[in-house]
């Protein structure tokens, strides 16, 4: 692989990968609260409505909705938007979906005396959700959003598809250039590999530091003892479906 | 706004042939996910470490990079070492590939579930390990996660527009063609639209059968 070529594409492709992450994690993250907040709501009308957007998005491939987002969305409404604003925005709100979801279940999963214990200190349910019901979900949330995290990354891939200069796209640029394909695909699935096993070693740090705040225990973990979390089947809600 | 109907109804025959091949590919797809995902259950249970380390190296390598470099990777590099696979072959063997890491998950916390008493039983009965595997394991650890692999065959069918990536003319791969030589925009939002007509019925129809299997 030449130098040149490395320089020029693959070296940005890796920086617009990360970056593509980066944002339409943070993306996914703004919009998961509020939902799976309001999916507890008391109010069926506004349950409903947050139920809507998840059921919607987990039930259509983020790859046809990339497309019609990049393709469809600005001739329909006479706009237009750079491609890697497509491929965020796109990833940002499937799986801000599946995240909410994630919210949902660690909200439930808190005892309901806690939240009783907060009506009877006279909180505001505002100050229960920051004070008491958050703090202690929040542990539970970062195992599964690690998974998501993960199936994010895998994602991100699919912006090369909308012409965004992803590390994916880099690959593809190259077997047209050079006509060799075999190490340029490796390169790229161990670079997709060695990511994702930072994200998750960076997340299993998070978890300890989270555990260890609220006082449980933390689990201990090896460097290399497993990387994903045990419950990934039940949650990997990471490429969605009704998983 | 400028959506034309005319579009949509030119775009129907083809439609309907991505529908097709959609799935052929789910069908084939699922097949392998669901027998090799159990392989790699069962082998990472051995007792041999020669067997369960490397298959978890596999296992963890494809769970963890994604599947259009996966299908990039058959398509193109796969034919130099050996025999050239059609799109949707690639497409098939790259999706089963895939989730059959994902379903060796669901079959290990499956057999994990049996209770203990079950294997001692079996010890107990001095059962040979194949009976011990067959006739007393599997059938109660395959019955719990039957909805879970569920869940996977409405997982693969929405990753299964990637094979449009590789040339395979699925539901998406036929809208693109479509859209591209038309200049027009109307068949993607169709193909969005059926992908929720299909799975989300799909999903409540999983929720019911886990209510049903799962007590």
């Amino acid at each position: 692989m030449s130098s040149e070529f490395f320089g020029n594409w693959f070296l940005p492709g890796i920086w617009i990968t990360v970056q593509v992450t980066f944002f339409s994690a943070a993306l996914a993250f703004v919009i998961a609260f509020p939902i799976g907040v309001l999916r507890t709501s008391r109010l069926w009308i506004v349950r409903f409505l947050a139920g809507a957007y998840f059921e919607i998005f987990r039930s259509t491939s983020s790859l046809v909705f990339m497309f019609w987002i990049a393709f469809t969305v600005p001739p329909l409404f006479n706009i237009s938007f750079q491609p890697m604003f497509a491929g965020v925005l796109a990833l940002g709100i499937t799986y801000g979906a599946y995240a909410s979801e994630i919210v949902r279940g660690a909200l439930a999963a808190v005892p309901p005396a806690q939240r009783e214990a907060g009506i009877a200190l006279n909180f505001t349910p505002l100050q229960r959700l920051r004070r008491i019901e958050l703090p202690q979900a929040w542990p539970e949330m970062i195992p599964p959003f690690n998974n998501l995290l993960i199936e994010l990354l895998k994602g991100t891939s699919l912006v090369s598809l909308i012409a965004v200069a992803d590390m994916t796209f880099a690959g593809d640029l190259l077997r047209l250039v050079k006509n060799e394909s075999a190490p340029i695909y490796t390169l790229l699935l161990a670079l997709y590999f060695v990511f994702a096993f930072i994200l998750t070693r960076g997340m299993r740090l998070l978890e300890r530091h989270a555990k260890k705040r609220v006082g449980q225990t933390p689990e201990k973990t090896s460097l290399f003892g497993g990387l994903r979390s045990k419950s990934s089947i039940d949650v990997v809600s990471g490429t969605g479906g009704a998983k | 706004m400028n959506w034309n109907w005319d579009h949509v109804d030119e775009f129907m025959p083809l439609f309907w042939d991505g529908v097709e091949l959609t799935l052929k590919a789910l069908l084939f797809g699922t097949l392998i996910a669901f027998s090799l995902g159990l392989v790699w259950a069962v082998a990472q249970r051995s007792e041999k470490k020669w067997i369960r380390w490397p298959v978890t190296v596999v296992t963890e390598f494809i769970r963890n990079t994604p599947l259009l470099v996966q299908l990039f990777f058959l398509f193109y590099v796969v034919p130099e070492w050996g025999p050239s696979m059609s799109p949707l072959t690639t497409g098939i063997v790259g999706l089963g590939l895939h989730y059959s890491t994902y379903t060796s998950e669901v079959y290990r916390a499956g057999i994990e579930g049996v209770p203990a008493g079950q294997w001692e039983a079996a010890t107990a009965l001095s059962l040979s390990k194949r009976r011990t595997w067959t006739s007393v394991i599997l059938p109660q650890a395959v019955r719990r996660v039957i909805p879970a692999l569920g869940n996977y065959v409405i997982v693969m069918l929405k990753e299964s527009p990637q094979m449009a990536a590789i040339g395979a003319l699925d539901m998406l791969g036929q809208a693109q063609n479509y859209s591209q030589t038309t200049f027009t925009f109307e068949a993607i939002s169709v193909v969005g639209v059926a992908f929720i007509v299909i799975a989300y019925p799909a999903s409540l129809l999983l929720r019911v059968l886990e209510r049903r299997l799962v007590r």
